[in-house]
């Protein structure tokens, strides 16, 4: 039996790879400034953070 | 005889092109600069001090969850919007973005804006948000849009909700003054919305969107545009004899209401259509104006009265 070459999948487009690269450095940028927000919300409220009524 | 392979038709995956800029404008950006003013007038009057962490924190979040609010309406309405001229070049209508990209998009803004208010600040501010969301996107969008011309009166009450959202942001609790912030700007959607409505009631029509013009005509428009701005101009002065606002604010209210009273009345007379499309531009154009300008004299007022309380 021949051997058969390996499917290639799915081969992004440059514009779609342009496209999906943005759209993750927007994703990472704002997960930052969310770990940003806690840390900074942790350090005004100080222990308190911790100690809410609901 | 040909052999078509269904499968790999059916399986062939939709690679997305869309940029960060689609994404933005699913987040209503200019309703959401609206929002963000009022939420951040219902923080400036609340009473005591707010630490600006906090502060910041509460607008992000508002900001965030009412363009969640705007990604749900428009991944709900991709098709009334490909029908309509001022929506069609939105991202969904362009192809740029599916509806189930927009829809999880929203969702996942609206929990993290509800998660983070509820914890970083508090559960009240928290909570109200969750409801504007509803609200906005279920009652407003899913449930009354297409049903009944009261959709945008009864749905103004989630743009309302901003600033007393921010006032239990800042307080922990709520009172009297987000209140009337709160039937300052639902009294205020009516005129602004039907303004709209009435010069773009060909798109509505097309659309099939029951807005008052396209089921109740346009003369039964002006009037209610009429009444509401009525009741608006009482409204929105009423705080000043009641005396949680002061003068400059009452004065400034009233100067206000009088352009929009003016404005209305115009609306209302000139039937004409070339005249008529003019009149409500202008109202239009004004109600954002009127809001901005009302807001931002209650802010400076409380500003001042915190610079200066001696010779308050």
């Amino acid at each position: 039996m021949a051997d058969r070459p390996e499917p290639d999948g799915i081969v992004l487009t440059e514009a779609q790879k342009r496209s999906r690269r943005r759209r993750s450095i927007a994703i990472a940028l704002a997960l930052g400034v969310l770990v940003v927000l806690f840390f900074a919300v942790t350090l005004v409220k100080g222990p308190a953070v911790l100690n809410r009524p609901l | 005889m040909s052999v078509v392979d269904h499968n790999a038709i059916e399986l062939a995956p939709r690679i997305s092109e869309a940029d960060v800029a689609d994404y933005f404008a699913l987040l209503k950006p200019r309703v959401m600069s609206l929002v963000v003013f009022t939420a951040l007038v219902g923080l400036v009057i609340a009473p005591g001090h707010v630490h600006p962490v906090l502060a910041i924190t509460a607008l992000l979040c508002i900001a965030v969850g009412a363009g969640a609010s705007g990604a749900l309406n428009m991944a709900l309405e991709g098709d009334i919007d490909a029908l309509m001229s001022r929506t069609a070049n939105r991202p969904i209508p362009r192809g740029r973005i599916t509806s189930p990209e927009a829809m999880a998009f929203g969702m996942t803004l609206a929990f993290f804006s509800v998660l983070t208010l509820g914890i970083l600040v508090n559960w009240i501010a928290g909570s109200l948000l969750a409801f504007t969301i509803f609200f906005y996107v279920v009652v407003y969008t899913m449930w009354l849009k297409r049903r009944t011309a009261q959709n945008i009166v009864i749905g103004g009450a989630a743009g309302s909700l901003p600033p007393v959202v921010a006032w239990a942001a800042a307080t922990g609790s709520l009172s009297v003054e987000p209140l009337l912030l709160f039937l300052i700007i639902f009294f205020w959607t009516p005129p602004h919305f039907l303004a709209l409505a009435l010069f773009r009631s060909d798109d509505y029509a097309r659309a099939g969107v029951p807005m008052l013009p396209v089921v109740a005509g346009p003369d039964a428009t002006r009037l209610q545009i009429l009444l509401y701005t009525i009741v608006l101009v009482a409204v929105a002065a009423a705080p000043w004899p009641l005396g949680y606002f002061d003068a400059i604010y009452g004065i400034a209210s009233l100067i206000l209401g009088a352009g929009m009273l003016a404005l209305a009345i115009n609306v209302y007379r000139r039937r004409a259509r070339a005249e008529s499309l003019r009149a409500t531009r202008k109202l239009f154009a004004f109600s954002i104006l009127y809001l901005f300008a009302l807001f931002a004299t209650l802010a400076l007022e409380v500003a001042f009265r915190a610079i200066a309380p001696t010779i308050w």
